[in-house]
């Protein structure tokens, strides 16, 4: 019987040499004899291990990593085939410190099953979820999400059953689902991560979206910055089409569901749901002012839910597993699992899903093993491009969307970048300003006119040019940016800024010649 | 990749007759012709717009509202590096210094018919970064020697194992 060898196909993993890998196993295997199957999946997360290769044995899938083309001889040497000791070795994945202290719930499959196999996503409990929602009324679908506590991974943490009644509410010809793939923050890669490594996951939570408020069609839009995803989401469609999970009579319930995978462009703006709305109905991805809502008024005018990719892959285990179950994990109104994605500069990098409650800390060191270079945090920007920058001394903040909100922080899709003491957070501050400037959808003019004036008055701080009354001015900007913007982007680009401000405020407040010189 | 065919009014019309019944047809007609020819000539805006019912103005808007559509030939190697904030803190701007100052090069300013270098805001990798996506492909923990060989078209599948073995 030949040994299944499982190595990850995820472009991160990609990125550091996994493909090389895969072939010189196979060339290594095949000079030596050995009957060897190997099975490309997506990545477990445990991105620093990256090119990490799993063996199937008698005691688990033992694991290997950071696996170079240059290493594989001598694995086959050691007997990794049969779980051999080697230096790369880390025992059985599932017994791994970084796998057993997750909440793997959403990310349970992701790296352990050849992601479009649609045999291998139901021998792991795929389509539970489906089948039961297939049973129940749309009405029980939504109360069971209530149940749940899920609220929106996006960035925003709506409560997902509120869109869920409102668009089954609403009667119209045509409803639309819509998922969020747009991932566009900094920091964040959990979304490409499941698209990638279970699109069938995202492929059921949608459907089952279909099924309870009554839309025969979704549509789920992905960043252009990720090709690997699009292909796999493309093929995973495909496949649940011929298998009759997508398609007219969805798992032979008599009702349809189609679904297409389309790309975006390169905006950042079009993560905002309205301004994706409007891009894929085919123009300039301006934001919509609201109301409508797209719950009653979405895509093409039709009653739309729209839900990142996280809160629709959280759906299947809900109905699968009971709403309960669900909400057990977290605390206060958080509720249930996010997964987590430790960035930047730390040294063991990676995706990590826990309940709510957690902290900052925890992840960072705990699971991150504090910086890459070996030099102090300094700041950790959570929550993307527009979320705040947090000093070391908060590290100890709950991760739960209200205690976030205390801090003037927020969650956002739970990416989390380390920077350390090497960090200037005036440019940072300058930089969201210059983001806000680049990607702003030009709509309303606190953001677009704010966004330049408040690279100028930054520059001008830094530069030693009047400082207090740029202070005062950027003081305006913000508040006007804050209460005047249409969306959140012109909204929200002040929290990094301001906090920037507070936290390190000797950075805006060096001798100029310093930064005249660079 | 960009196997850059150059313009062809007629296999334009064709791509765009394919694709224009699907609804919001807008954004893969654009994909669909940036593939094929590298980048969307502005000569295929009064087909887009015909084709669409919308007028030249509102589809050279659309166009031009996005930063994936080019209006000229990109490069045979196109390089977009990441420059958000996870690659900052793995000092992605001190890297591309480093290439402006050792091969003259930076991303965003017109190329040539070799070479396109592109900033884009995150590419979903930023646990490995700095990070730049190669013609398509992924490339993690770049430095300055393996950014500059892959802008002098140096091999995306050495430069992802030489990523691999920096601890
Ligand atoms: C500037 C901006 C960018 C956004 N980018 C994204 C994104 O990339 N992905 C996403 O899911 N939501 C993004 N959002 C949030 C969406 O507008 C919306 O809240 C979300 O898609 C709703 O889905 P959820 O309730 O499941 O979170 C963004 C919002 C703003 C203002
Ligand atoms: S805040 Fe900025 S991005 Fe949002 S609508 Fe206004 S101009 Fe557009
Ligand atoms: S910030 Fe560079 S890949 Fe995410």
């Amino acid at each position: 019987m030949s040994v299944r060898i499982f190595i990850p196909k995820d472009a991160a993993a990609l990125s550091v040499g996994a493909e090389s890998v895969a072939r010189r196993i196979a060339e290594e295997a095949m000079s030596r004899g050995s009957a060897v199957e190997i099975v490309r999946t997506g990545s477990r997360g445990i991105l620093w291990l990256e090119p990490l290769v799993e063996v199937e044995t008698s005691i688990g899938r033992c694991a290997y990593g950071p696996v170079a083309p240059r290493d594989v001889a001598g694995l086959f040497d050691a007997g990794f085939l049969t779980g051999g000791a080697h230096a790369l070795a880390h025992g059985a994945v599932e017994t791994m410190d970084w796998m057993i202290r997750q909440n793997r719930v959403t990310f349970a499959r992701v790296g352990a099953i050849d992601p479009v196999s649609l045999d291998d996503f139901r021998a792991h409990g795929g389509l539970a979820g489906l089948e039961r929602a297939i049973a129940m009324r749309g009405a029980d679908i939504v109360d069971s999400l209530q149940a749940s506590g899920l609220r929106g991974r996006g960035g925003a943490g709506f409560p997902t059953w509120i869109k869920w009644r409102t668009a089954l509410e609403a009667s119209a010809d045509q409803k639309y689902i819509v998922c969020n793939a747009d991932e566009g923050d900094s920091g964040t890669f959990a979304d490409r991560m499941l698209m990638e490594g279970d699109p069938f996951l995202l492929i059921e939570g949608m459907a089952i979206a279909g099924l309870a408020v009554g839309a025969t069609r979704g549509f789920i839009y992905i960043r252009s910055e990720y090709p690997h995803a699009f292909r796999t989401m493309s093929d995973a469609i495909g496949v649940a089409e011929k298998a009759g999970v997508l398609g007219g009579s969805v798992l032979g319930s008599g009702r349809a569901f189609r679904l297409e995978a389309r790309l975006g462009a390169g905006a950042y703006i079009c993560g905002e749901e309205t301004s994706l709305l409007e891009s894929l109905e085919g123009k300039r991805g301006v934001v919509r002012a609201k109301p409508p809502i797209p719950a009653l008024q979405g895509l093409f005018g039709k009653p739309t839910v729209i839900n990142n990719v996280l809160s629709l892959a959280a759906v299947p285990s809900i109905l699968a597993d009971s709403a309960q179950a669900y909400a057990e994990y977290g605390v206060a109104r958080s509720r249930g699992t996010l997964p987590f994605q430790i960035g930047g500069n730390v040294k063991r990098g990676g995706l990590v899903e826990l309940a709510f409650g957690a902290t900052l800390r925890e992840l960072i060191e705990g699971f991150g093993g504090g910086t890459r270079s070996g030099r102090p945090i300094r700041a950790v920007q959570v929550g993307g491009p527009l979320g705040a920058y947090l000093p070391a001394n908060q590290l100890d903040t709950p991760l739960d969307y209200e205690a976030f909100a205390a801090i003037g922080a927020m969650l956002g899709h739970g990416g989390i970048v380390v920077f350390d003491d090497s960090v200037d957070m005036a440019k940072q501050a300058r930089f969201a300003f210059e983001f806000c400037a680049k990607e702003s959808c030009g709509k309303c003019t606190p953001c677009r006119i704010g966004a330049v004036r408040g690279v100028e008055t930054l520059d001008r701080i830094v530069a030693g040019v009047e400082r207090e009354k740029n202070f005062a001015v950027l003081d305006d900007l913000n508040k006007v940016m804050t209460d005047a913007s249409l969306c959140a982007m012109g909204g929200l680009t002040p929290m990094p800024v301001m906090s920037a401000l507070r936290h390190f405020p000797e950075d805006f407040r060096r001798p100029p010649q310093r930064q005249a010189a660079e | 990749m960009t196997a850059v065919a150059g313009w062809n009014e007629e296999v334009a019309r064709e791509i765009v007759t394919r694709l224009v019944a699907l609804d919001g047809a807008m954004l893969p007609i654009l994909h669909a012709l940036q593939d094929e020819f590298g980048y969307v000539d502005p000569a295929a805006v009064p087909v887009i717009a015909a084709a669409l019912n919308i007028s030249r103005a509102e589809a050279h808007g659309t166009i031009s509202f996005y930063h994936d559509f080019r209006a000229a030939p990109a490069g045979r190697r196109v390089v977009k590096i990441c420059r958000a904030e996870a690659c900052q803190a793995n000092g992605c701007e001190g890297l591309l210094d480093e290439v402006r100052a050792r091969a003259g090069l930076s991303p965003d300013v017109p190329g040539d018919d070799r070479l396109t270098i592109e900033t884009v805001y995150c590419l979903g990798n930023c646990a490995l970064g700095p990070s730049a996506l190669v013609d398509g492909e992924l490339v993690g923990r770049l430095d300055a020697d393996r950014l500059i060989g892959l802008c002098a078209n140096g091999s995306v599948e050495d430069a992802q194992v030489a990523a691999g073995e920096t601890k």
